[in-house]
């Protein structure tokens, strides 16, 4: 293995293992918060026991949130001090700013971990929601970043150094909207979902205790909200993609020819040698209409581009099909459990459909890491697009697969002990029954 | 250029120091309590490690974030040097890193995981040694930039990744940073251990407090003599700017000063002296290697990005510092009573823990 192959496998699962945490970071404070406030506002103490349920979920995975974030601000430097001392004055102010998000999540997670009886209901449900925002505006922050890799704008280029900067530019740049918006969906549908099925599973062990009946049918709910937006974020997605990084759209799609009325490929093994992508169902005009709302319109086909400014045409495919099929499973479920709760008027809680609802509840997690190899994958060969390649970019340090090995083996085990962790709470959690009556 | 500071670059490397002294007296002292949790001994180890516990758990991940915020400065502010220091430092660094994660999460698992003894223990006992580990790293990465082994030649550092930190000097630092953490949090413990009226808990820090002012007092001495050695552009700015002397001779000062509040158990005023010397040593520190960021050859000036980038980063500070220092106020009076910030030891008499000898 190359060094420079080594660094990108470290960058990609250091990432792909700090994403899940930035999720749970984003989603969980929200999702403890509207239990807390229910609580306050209807004295029924079940969610009370949510919300504290949660926020115990939360404190562990916030701090592996927080460590793995830690290694990476620091392994941008260590793996691409290239890319650092080219775009860090230009993308470092959206860093330094989520710096300040980072303290304000930190801090008012304290009080409301470790404050329950120590502050005011009042001051401790407000720092629930101060946790919430500023989990959400960190994720946005350092889109901004992510955004400015695949679209850069906000400097020019003189000599091989950047001139003329313009950082409120470079924030907004043209790929952070869709990036930030569909993420954040992201964020909170795999949250949704995860939690769906770990409370379905504890019903199928105890059908009566409130305690998950709630929380299932509050996931439930979050996942089919989630799960309708999703599809037109990542619709959206697909247009800006396709105006903004047309060799990345080819290589989602298999689309090896410039055509007019491109067809929408479902399935099939693009093949970057024979370029053609046998065995997939084709829907005749369609790809041309998502990403340019005309049948007829044409798509740049990857033979517009150099050979070697390919992306791994067969892993970005592969990958956004995974993303769209888990998208339309999680949609498919969330939606099976509505129609059910209201025809019967009652939670869905047949022992089918909490199983249902249990084998679902990976998907979210699945999309949110095939997601990212669309995205980081659909961009290579480049680490800014069309300015910076990735090999140009990586340190002179050599033997990185030292360091891969030994973050690889860091990560399987804080994997496994955080799932231990968690499956301890969960089993742990509390027993309501049903006809408990809430607090006067 | 030698003396003022007042220029953008400057200002803004100034307050990267400001974010690491904050680090340090902060973020250190949970270091520190790591390796007293390590170091526990005696009838009442477990009551030592369970005031640890109960007093880093609310605040360690906001104390960490200081670590975080001067990186990010640096690396707006400074792209060139932190490429610089990341490729030549990469191995001490990935160390450090290791020991922040183990660290970090070993905590929280103990704190929220299964509540069976052994398990615990393992989970401690990773806690408390990477927490011995990280500072001793720390250090070594501070002291190879001021030791003047990281030669940027054409804007590229050439290094052949060991010789920027295998030298006397880094290890020695290495070696203050871990005595001066471990001196901060017992003072902090000693007081913490005092609001719970919790007497023999004090004393028990108490004793620790003064075995680490001695021992740091004992390892800057030795490390001092491998400035010169060692680190000679250091030394020469040290020597360049008689005033460092006296501050260095200042920070001696507060050292005695704390082991003698240590011994008259005015434990407030300890606190003050300790966390006064850390920021006397660590500004003096920073001066004598003005105007250079990384030693023997990159500025300030010469590694600062745009100009108005460094604008921008100094407003989005004073900005996010609106918000973040009464937030901070508000998480330290939540959890450490009201007497938090206090200066001195009220008179005796009017208080539960601390009489006088
Ligand atoms: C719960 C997770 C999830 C789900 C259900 C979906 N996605 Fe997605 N998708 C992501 C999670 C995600 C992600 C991991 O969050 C990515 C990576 C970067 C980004 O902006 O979002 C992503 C990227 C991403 C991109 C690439 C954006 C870019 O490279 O700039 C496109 C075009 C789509 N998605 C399209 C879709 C479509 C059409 C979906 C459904 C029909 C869909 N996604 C469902
Ligand atoms: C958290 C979600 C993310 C995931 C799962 C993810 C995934 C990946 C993967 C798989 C790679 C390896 C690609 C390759 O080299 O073949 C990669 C590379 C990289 N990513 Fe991301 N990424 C994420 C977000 C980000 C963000 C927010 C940034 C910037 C702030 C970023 C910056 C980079 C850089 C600098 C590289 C290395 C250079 C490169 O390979 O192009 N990523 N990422
Ligand atoms: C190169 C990319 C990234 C870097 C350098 C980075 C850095 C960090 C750091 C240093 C922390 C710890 C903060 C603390 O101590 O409290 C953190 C946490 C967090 N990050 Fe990332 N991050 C990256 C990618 C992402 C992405 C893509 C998202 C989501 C969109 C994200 C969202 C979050 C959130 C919400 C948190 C706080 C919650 C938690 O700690 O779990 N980050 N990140």
């Amino acid at each position: 293995m190359t060094d420079a192959l080594a660094a990108r496998l470290l960058m990609g699962l250091s990432l792909a293992f700090h994403i899940v945490f930035a999720a749970a970071g984003i989603a969980m404070p929200l999702f403890m918060v509207i239990a807390e406030w229910r609580y306050r506002r209807t004295g029924e103490t079940v969610w009370l026991s949510l919300a504290k349920a949660w926020s115990k979920g939360a404190a562990v995975l916030f701090a592996v949130g927080a460590v793995g974030g830690t290694v990476l601000s620091f392994e941008l430097g260590l793996l691409w001090p290239g890319f650092m001392q080219f775009s860090g004055s230009i993308i470092g102010v959206p860093f330094s700013l989520e710096g300040f998000a980072f303290f304000t999540e930190a801090i008012f997670l304290g009080i409301y971990l470790y404050g329950w009886e120590r502050v005011s209901p009042r001051l401790h449900l407000g720092a629930g929601v101060i946790v919430a925002v500023s989990g959400a505006v960190s994720g946005l922050l350092v889109l901004m970043v992510n955004g400015w890799q695949h679209a850069p704008a906000g400097f020019e280029v003189a000599n091989g150094q950047a001139v003329n900067i313009n950082p409120f530019a470079a924030m907004f740049n043209p790929a952070w909207p869709h990036i930030a918006l569909h993420m954040s969906i992201a964020a909170y549908q795999t949250i949704a979902a995860a939690m769906m099925g770990i409370h379905g599973i504890m019903l199928l062990r105890d059908r009566s205790n409130l305690f998950h009946r709630k929380a299932f049918a509050f996931a439930l709910t979050a996942t089919l909200i989630t799960g309708v937006l999703q599809p037109l974020a990542g619709d959206f997605s697909a247009k800006q993609v396709a105006q903004l990084q047309p060799a990345k759209l080819a290589a989602m799609e298999g689309q090896f020819k410039t055509e007019q009325g491109a067809p929408l490929r479902i399935g099939g093994i693009p093949n970057p040698n024979t370029q053609e992508t046998p065995l997939a169902i084709e829907i005749p005009g369609l790809l041309s209409w998502l990403a340019f709302g005309d049948t007829g319109a044409t798509v740049i086909g990857l033979e517009a581009f150099p050979r070697a400014d390919w992306p791994p045409v067969l892993l970005v495919h592969l990958a956004f099909q995974i993303m769209v099929g888990s998208a339309f499973v999680m949609l498919g479920v969330a939606g099976l459990g509505a129609v059910l709760a209201w025809r019967r008027r009652r939670l869905p809680d047949s022992r089918w459909y909490l199983w249902l609802a249990a084998l679902a509840a990976p998907f979210g997690l699945l999309a949110l890491e095939t997601g990212w190899v669309v995205t980081e994958l659909g961009r290579q060969p480049w680490i800014i697009q069309d300015i910076m390649r990735t090999l140009d970019a990586v340190t002179p340090m050599t033997n990185l697969g030292v360091p891969l090995v030994s973050f690889a083996l860091i990560y399987v085990a804080l994997a496994v002990i955080t799932v231990w962790v968690l499956t301890y709470q969960v089993l742990h959690s509390p027993r309501i029954a049903p006809g408990h009556a809430p607090a006067a | 250029m030698n003396t003022l500071l007042f220029d953008l670059p400057s200002l803004v490397a100034g307050s990267i120091m400001v974010a690491m002294t904050f680090y340090a007296l902060l973020g250190g002292a949970d270091f520190g309590s790591g390796v007293w949790d390590l170091l526990a001994s005696g009838p009442r180890a477990r009551q030592q490690r369970e005031l640890i516990a109960h007093a880093i758990g609310p605040i360690w991940e906001a104390n960490h974030v200081w670590l975080i915020a001067a990186i990010v400065i640096l690396f707006t502010g400074f792209p060139l040097a932190f490429a610089e220091i990341s490729t030549a430092l990469f191995i001490p660094l990935m160390l450090m890193l290791v020991g922040i994660v183990a660290r970090g999460s070993a905590f929280v698992f103990r704190a929220y995981g299964s509540q069976t003894d052994s398990v615990r223990q393992v989970y401690g006992t990773v806690f408390a040694i990477a927490s011995v580990v990280t500072p001793i790293f720390l250090g070594i990465i501070v002291g190879s930039i001021s030791s003047g082994r990281i030669v940027v030649v054409d804007g590229a550092v050439r290094t052949d990744f060991f010789d920027a930190w295998l030298g006397a000097f880094p290890f020695a630092m290495g070696a203050l940073t871990l005595c001066l953490f471990a001196l901060l949090a017992a003072v902090y413990l000693a007081i913490e251990a005092d609001s719970a009226h919790d007497e023999a808990l004090r004393e028990d820090f108490r004793r620790r407090a003064l075995i680490a002012a001695i021992v740091t007092g004992g390892v800057a001495w030795i490390s001092l003599f491998f400035i010169r050695q060692d680190a000679p552009v250091l030394y020469a700015g040290f020597v360049e700017r008689p005033w460092t002397l006296a501050t260095v001779g200042l920070s001696m000062v507060l050292g005695v000063g704390t082991i003698a509040a240590l011994l008259k158990r005015r434990f407030y005023v300890a606190r003050l002296t300790v966390v006064l010397q850390v920021i006397c040593v660590m500004w003096t520190w920073a001066f004598a290697q003005y105007p250079y960021l990384v030693l023997p050859n990159l500025t300030i000036q010469q590694a600062a990005g745009p100009e108005i980038t460094l604008q921008i980063a100094v407003v989005a500070l004073v900005a996010g510092g609106l918000i973040l220092f009464p937030s901070l106020f508000l998480l330290y009076r939540v959890f450490k009573g009201r007497k938090v910030f206090a200066l001195i030891d009220a008179p005796a008499g009017n208080q539960t823990g601390a009489r006088g000898a």
